[in-house]
């Protein structure tokens, strides 16, 4: 099982989304993917996005400019 | 099932294309299915080199409105138009060209760009899909 980092500190809406549905995409079931970034609307929405596929959050730790999620597919 | 989202794109403007874009760049990031209907002045943003090339909806002024906007985007780190249409179509999402608008505007297949283009079709395809989608919209 890999484990995959997107980093997409800087980006804004919808980027840090975009990327982090690409890594998913591209990861193998039981892969985890780990977001680092620093846009606060991101920080709640991608673990809605992980909830909306039906994937385990694993954790979300930081601020709301720089935190970092891990999901696994 | 996925769920699915389906966007009327009317208008050419840009500031309204980036929001039919960001929308459907964020519900196939959240696991929905997409297609696009580009209508109108909407259809001559798919022509060769006719992304980027909308007006602003409001305060336009001949452009410096525009430019203005474009360098606040560009420091505010705004994805290009160009990149948000090839992440829609990597995610999979579905572009579809009204053909009556070819027919009005006298556009041929090959002033648009095809290969983004998934199918050409009229309001019962977009009825047909409208009718199973959880959001549908009109921009």
């Amino acid at each position: 099982m890999a484990e995959i980092k997107v980093d997409v500190r800087g980006e804004t809406c919808p980027v840090p989304l975009v990327e982090t549905r690409k890594a998913l995409r591209r990861a193998a079931p039981g892969d985890v993917i780990e977001i680092v970034g620093t846009h606060p609307a991101s920080k709640k929405e991608i673990p809605m996005a992980a909830e909306a596929l039906r994937l385990e959050l694993l954790s979300v730790e930081g601020e709301d400019t720089a935190w970092v999620i891990r999901i696994r597919r | 099932m996925p769920e699915k989202t389906t966007i009327v794109v009317q208008s050419g403007d840009m500031d309204k294309l980036y929001s039919a874009l960001i929308i459907a760049n964020g519900a196939l990031a959240m696991g929905m299915e997409v297609s696009l209907y580009f209508t109108f002045w909407g259809l001559e943003r798919l022509k060769k080199g006719g992304l980027d090339k909308g007006p602003l909806s409001k305060m336009h002024l001949l452009g410096l409105g525009k430019w203005m906007v474009k360098q606040r985007m560009a420091k505010a780190k705004v994805a290009s138009l160009e990149r948000l249409l090839a992440d829609y179509k990597e995610l999979g999402g579905k572009i579809l060209a009204c053909e009556m608008t070819m027919d009005i505007m006298g556009i041929r297949r090959e002033d648009l760009r095809e290969d983004l283009i998934d199918d050409y079709g009229a309001v019962g395809s977009y009825i047909a899909e409208a009718r199973q989608s959880a959001v549908t919209l009109f921009i």
